[in-house]
């Protein structure tokens, strides 16, 4: 069985971590990490860049597009992609695609700032 | 979370939420900080003990309000408040305040903290040490190592900064929808002050005044976070995120300048770069241009040149164009020159820049470019008098260690001539 792991945080403290601070803790995990991925067991990790790098496309009709996360809490996170794209456009026009044909709900379109594509076997 | 380390982040973080709700409550500065100060005394022990809140900055709201009640009743020798044992059990309380601190209400609260260090009587050099101390919560003697005084002097810079807005009218009453944009403006305006005080750093003291650069991205993520539909604090946001990417590359060992032209851009901050260049997109969405987007667009192009040779000059020309007709002014000029000279030629450039020589007769960059466009020209001898004005004008050793690197060029290409004339 596959597990997602989402991480939840308080962006305003983790933003005011000092450089050292965030290293330490990014190289204490990249050791639990590093466990996972010598058994075959880890997939893909990403740290997102900040929420206020974030859009959300309401997926009314049409769609209606929202600077900043998606902060209503009345629906869950069911899913996500990680789709290449050259701009924030670009990305809009992926998620209208897909909103096209799953209508109700949203999405948040964050940029990735770190991703380590993993290597679970198949 | 009990290192002290980690205590003191989540209660930087707090601080301008914090310090903002206080001070709406007291409407008094010093009273707003001491009672942040003393709640932050009381984090330091309490939470270790008791691990830490899950709203660090309502806890530390409410217990600076109590404490700072306390002291005021103590002082008027009236009934105390409950005594620390009954405040650090705050579940219910801390709920119900958290309650109360809704959305638009802390957004103000952190605006109008902002706000009151812009305060225009108050020259730039106090705003920013202003605002590092009340809103970033630095020490005195942090701020005056950053700006490279001495403690007292920051003290006295504070103080007097202080009074100053103790004397004005602070706006209380929520800001209705025109003044909340002047407000942001000043605001924008402040942060960028602050993190060109740290950019406009010389080499040897970088290091010392990063801190200021760092604190400026953070403050401008917090005004984002806060107003997420403004343009213009997307654009600000990329415009000093993607600057401050460079910072590993700007200057050499012995601390001299390196130009853009000749950093090592693979020491360029490339998470940085993403994030500048996503809110850039996010800017443009809105169709409303001003002079941090198309700022930030200039320093996008030259964030996303690998070398120096790929960098769409022609674009940057035509934005400076359009910040010239935003924000008309004279080292705009200039610097749309330098675009000009790569796109057209030195030639077309200096006689760009030639109408501005009396408004910058005193600035160092002026004789600098208008050195380097000459020497481009072969006119030496012209370049050499421009250089030694820029000298002595320069602002920092390292600027002027940059210019002695183009006065020894020209020196080492005259040489020959030298030795032909007999010397």
């Amino acid at each position: 069985m596959l597990y997602a792991i989402l991480c939840y945080h308080d962006e305003d403290t983790v933003g005011s971590w000092s450089k050292e601070q965030d290293a330490a803790v990014m190289t204490k995990l990249a050791v639990v990490q590093d466990r996972l991925a010598k058994q075959g067991r880890l997939g893909p990790v990403a740290r997102l860049l900040p929420t206020t790098a974030a859009t959300t496309l309401r997926k009314d009709d049409p769609p209606v597009v929202i600077d900043g996360p998606y902060a209503e809490t009345k629906e869950q996170l069911l899913g996500f992609y990680v789709v290449d794209c050259k701009n924030l456009d670009e990305a809009l026009d992926v998620a209208r695609d897909l909103a096209a044909v799953n209508p109700g709900g949203a999405y948040e379109i964050r940029p990735v700032g770190v991703l380590n594509p993993g290597s679970i076997p198949t | 979370m009990t290192d002290a380390a980690w205590i003191d982040a989540a209660l930087t973080s707090a601080r301008p939420q914090a310090v903002g709700a206080l001070l709406r409550y007291f409407r008094d500065l010093d009273t707003a900080e001491e009672a942040f100060q003393n709640a932050c005394l009381r984090a330091l022990k309490n939470w270790p003990q008791n691990g830490p809140p899950r709203d660090p900055a309502a806890w530390l709201i409410m217990v600076g309000r109590n404490v700072a009640i306390d002291d005021i009743r103590r002082s008027r020798k009236q009934q105390p408040l409950p005594d620390d044992e009954a405040i650090s059990d705050l579940d219910d309380a801390e709920e119900r305040l958290a309650e109360r601190l809704d959305g638009s209400h802390y957004r103000d609260d952190i605006l109008r903290l902002l706000f009151i260090c812009c305060h225009p009587e108050l020259p730039a050099t106090q705003q920013i040490a202003l605002a590092l101390r009340v809103v970033s919560g630095l020490t005195v003697k942090q701020i005056a190592r950053a700006f490279i005084v001495s403690e007292a002097a920051m003290e006295q810079r504070i103080t007097r900064a202080k009074a100053r807005v103790a004397g004005a009218e602070v706006p209380f009453e929520t800001p209705g929808a025109v003044e909340r944009s002047e407000r942001l403006a000043a605001v924008a305006a402040m942060i960028y002050l602050i993190f060109n005080e740290g950019y406009s750093a010389s080499g040897d003291t970088a290091e010392i005044r990063k801190p200021l650069c760092e604190e400026a991205i953070r403050l401008a993520r917090l005004l984002l976070r806060l107003f997420q539909a403004e343009p213009e604090i997307m654009g600000l946001t990329a415009l000093l995120l993607l600057q401050h990417a460079r910072s590993a590359a700007r200057f050499d060992a012995e601390g001299a300048v390196i130009l853009l032209d000749d950093q090592d851009r693979s020491l360029w901050n490339q998470t940085m770069i993403a994030e500048g260049l996503a809110l850039i997109d996010k800017a443009m969405r809105h169709r409303q241009s001003g002079p941090y987007q198309v700022q930030a667009a200039i320093a996008a192009l030259h964030a996303r040149a690998e070398r120096p040779e790929d960098t769409d000059w022609t674009q940057i020309d035509l934005l400076y164009g359009a910040l010239e007709v935003m924000q008309p002014s004279p080292v705009v000029t200039l610097n749309r020159a330098v675009a000009v000279s790569k796109v057209r030629g030195a030639e077309a450039a200096l006689q760009m820049i030639e109408p501005l020589a009396s408004r910058l007769s005193n600035y160092f960059h002026f004789f600098g470019v208008r050195g380097a466009f000459l020497m481009q020209l072969g006119r030496n001898e012209e370049a050499r008098i421009a250089f030694d004005r820029a000298i002595a004008l320069a602002n920092t050793s390292a600027e002027a260690a940059h210019i002695r690197m183009h006065l020894d060029r020209l020196k080492r290409d005259s040489a020959p001539r030298d030795v032909k004339a007999g010397k």
